[in-house]
């Protein structure tokens, strides 16, 4: 019995094994294409299509953003298609599992793959490492999500659709300033996490200039990020009338969640990645009532472009999209733009296409999901924030 | 006559495959750059897979020759990587030379790691049973929450140092090298194939050495048996120390070869799930045998990047084929095996020794 079991094992282990080779012999193929592709030799991607890749975390922890900006990717990609245009795309997006080394290997993947025009990484750390990549390679690269400034810093090639950490820490303070919307504010940050802690710098700094007092500032981490009582408990025994959290929308929730029972009520404010709290399985929305936030994306929004992106998200995937999905569908659109503007063929190389896609982004204006009149200098965008408060289940504009 | 032999034999077969092994894939691969024939994937992941080399190779060390556990041999590997990426953006105008401001790197990573080697390992070597198992363990989480609040920055006056918040101003021109929980970015890219493959070199030729030299037995023997062994006379805490800090140093090394190898690190990937990794790696390549984990964590760095093709089923399968080596290793067919080929060598060295 053991033996056949072990012979079986062994079988499939090489089966396995060797499908795992074919699927390198394949890529093995598209290397060789990609390489002459790089030479600048005049062999065409089929069909005048452009070939779109990104990374992103699919599997693991963070997956629900990866698969968010593949799917809102894949959206604009298949309308564009749809549409018939000069200008077609074929996307790829491979799992780097929010992981810097994965990240790197997803990419060189689609390297072998042919990749002439690449949407980063969707992540922070992970589009650190793919950026230097896609700088030495000369891939031009435009990342809808990761959003901390060494993205871009040194690199002419790499550009954000989302706010660089920095500009949303300092934009909150000035929103909280201008609009008067507390005295004493507590901040609980995340310091293991570049998003969080990024962003709770600048705001720490705007919010010193702008004579905002400080109350408490407390963290967690990965690990701890199941119980708030004590970081609460600091921020109500020293008084604060606002909570800024700078994180995600899962530890928000739970914030909101034990400030609730231990009925505490300050006015709690967020930054993008609170986006999807009201979403989420399992939360009860009524806790959230109140709560503001600077996100550049309302699903709830009332404009044609909105309501159909929204209405074909969920038909295809479910879900109401997030912020991510929508970055990731104005990415697509940026590029069709841009390769519009600067009259790009799809025959051209990966290097060639870089050139002009810099020269093209630093005059493209550009009206999406997530902002009007969009503009780039140095890689980061410029758009407006929008103040939204969440009323009745829904974000209402500020 | 015979037993001493055989003895010579095996550390000579050891030598042989191992170097053996690492020699021919460096030719092959360094073939396939050359004439172009290799993919950007596999090229992405060749030093990983020469700093995963020298991790498992040192874990063999700690867990295999030595016979303790070791659950946090990725904190090493931290300590190599940051103060590797200190050295080299420190001296970045001293020595322009990058080889040289690699291998300096390397080699205060290394001697940091095997410092950290000490401290741990003088109070917990002395005692029998698994507590060094539970220390490095906890070691691996210190080192991953000191980074995450480590602040250095360095500008014309030098490096400045702080722990929780950055507590320093730095003048014109200066420049964040630790960015606590942001870690590092920006690192200059230092590492390449063939310093990942003189490590490996470096680091089979001393490993080798050590453990088919006369301290290589005495540390087996303290593996073994530790009353026999102090009986004879052996320190059993000085060689199990000296086992572990080595062990300790190389993974440093390998921690310095893998961070200069990216553009950025957070102390986050050093963490359990990475020290589970290289144990892995050791306990599929085999316990003590030092090509087995050569083997053992090429394959396994490769095989997830060659699954790709499956898309959404990559990490079931790579999970399962895991877990099929695992039983491999413990069936009867791969003991059937064994005894043959031994057999097999037994006699032809009869017939050799007639």
């Amino acid at each position: 019995m053991r033996k056949a079991l072990s012979m079986l094992l062994a079988a499939a282990m090489c089966t396995s094994l060797l499908a795992g080779c074919g699927g390198s012999s394949d890529t093995g193929a598209a290397d060789n294409t990609a390489d002459s592709a790089a030479d600048g030799a005049s062999t065409s991607a089929a069909g005048g299509v452009f070939k779109l890749g990104g990374t992103g975390p699919l599997t693991g922890a963070a997956a629900i953003y990866g698969n968010a900006a593949k799917n809102g990717a894949q959206i604009a990609v298949d309308e564009i298609n749809a549409e018939g245009g000069a200008i077609q795309f074929e996307l790829k997006y491979e799992d780097d599992e929010h992981d810097a080394e994965k990240a790197v290997n997803a990419y060189n993947a689609l390297k072998d793959w042919g990749m002439q025009i690449s949407l980063g990484s969707v992540t922070s750390k992970p589009c650190e490492a793919t950026a230097a990549e896609t700088f030495a390679d000369r891939i031009f690269a435009l990342t809808p999500s990761a959003s901390s400034v060494a993205v871009t810093a040194d690199k002419d090639n790499m550009y954000q659709m989302c706010f660089a950490d920095p500009n949303q820490g300092t934009a909150s303070a000035q929103y909280i300033a201008d609009q008067k919307l507390g005295s004493k504010i507590a901040v609980i940050y995340k310091n293991d996490d570049v998003y969080s802690s990024g962003i709770y710098e600048k705001f720490k700094a705007e919010a010193d200039a702008k004579g905002l007092e400080i109350v408490s500032a407390t963290t967690f981490t990965d690990a701890s990020a199941n119980d708030f009582s004590v970081q609460l408990g600091e921020a109500k025994s020293a008084g604060a009338d606002l909570l800024f959290l700078p994180m995600y929308y899962q530890p928000a929730s739970l914030i909101l969640k034990q400030a609730h029972d231990m009925g505490y009520a300050p006015k709690f404010f967020g930054v993008d990645g609170m986006d999807g709290i009201l979403t989420l399985e399992g939360f009860d929305t009524s806790l959230a009532e109140g709560v503001m936030l600077l996100t550049p994306f309302n699903a709830d929004a009332e404009d044609e472009k909105t309501k159909s992106f929204v209405e074909k998200y969920k038909s295809q995937f479910g879900d109401v999209p997030n912020q991510f999905a929508a970055d990731a569908y104005d990415c697509v659109y940026a590029y069709k733009a841009a390769l519009e503007q600067a009259g790009c063929t799809a025959d051209m190389s990966a290097e060639e296409l870089c050139d002009k896609l810099i020269e093209a982004f630093s005059s493209l204006t550009f009206d999406g999901l997530t902002g009007e009149t969009m503009t780039w200098t140095d890689g980061a965008v410029s758009k407006e924030p929008k103040g939204m408060m969440i009323q009745n289940g829904a974000y209402v504009g500020m | 006559m015979k037993k001493t032999k055989n003895l010579l034999t095996a550390g000579r077969r050891d030598y042989l495959i191992s170097f053996g092994i690492v020699i021919l894939a460096f030719a092959v691969v360094q073939t396939m750059i050359l004439t172009g024939n290799i993919t950007s994937s596999l090229k992405g992941q060749l030093v990983p897979i020469c700093a995963y080399i020298v991790m498992a190779v040192s874990l063999n060390l700690t867990v295999g020759i030595l016979g303790e556990l070791s659950l946090g041999h990725a904190g090493f590997m931290s300590v190599g990587a940051f103060a590797g990426i200190v050295v080299t953006t420190s001296l970045a105008d001293v020595i322009p030379f990058a080889p040289l401001r690699l291998a300096l790197a390397m080699i205060v990573g290394g001697l940091l790691a095997a410092v950290a080697g000490v401290i741990i390992g003088v109070p917990v070597l002395r005692l029998k049973g698994d507590y060094l198992a539970i220390v490095t363990l906890a070691f691996g989480e210190i080192i991953k929450n000191i980074v995450n609040v480590l602040y250095i920055g360095r500008d014309a006056k030098g490096l400045h140092v702080s722990l929780l918040e950055p507590k320093f101003e730095l003048a014109e021109g200066g420049k964040m090298i630790i960015n606590g929980p942001m870690g590092v970015s920006g690192v200059a890219k230092l590492s390449t194939f063939t310093s990942g493959f003189v490590l490996i070199l470096i680091t089979l030729f001393l490993v080798l050495n050590l453990i088919h030299s006369r301290t290589g037995r005495a540390i087996m023997s303290v593996r073994d048996n530790s009353i026999a062994a102090e009986s004879v006379g052996i320190s059993v805490t000085r060689y199990k120390l000296l086992a572990f800090v080595i062990s300790a140093a190389f993974a440093g090394m390998a921690g310095t070869l893998y961070a200069m190898n990216f553009s950025t690190v957070t102390a986050a990937k050093f963490d359990f799930n990475t020290s589970i990794l290289v144990l892995v790696f050791v306990v599929l390549g085999g316990l003590g045998n030092i090509w087995g984990s050569i083997i053992a964590a090429t394959l396994l760095t490769v095989l997830p990047e060659l699954l790709r093709a499956v898309r959404d089923y990559r990490m079931l399968i790579y999970a399962i084929l895991l877990i099929a080596m695992m039983l491999f290793n413990n069936s009867k067919l791969k003991v059937r095996l064994m005894e043959k080929r031994a057999a097999k060598r037994d006699s032809k060295l009869n017939k050799e020794a007639d």
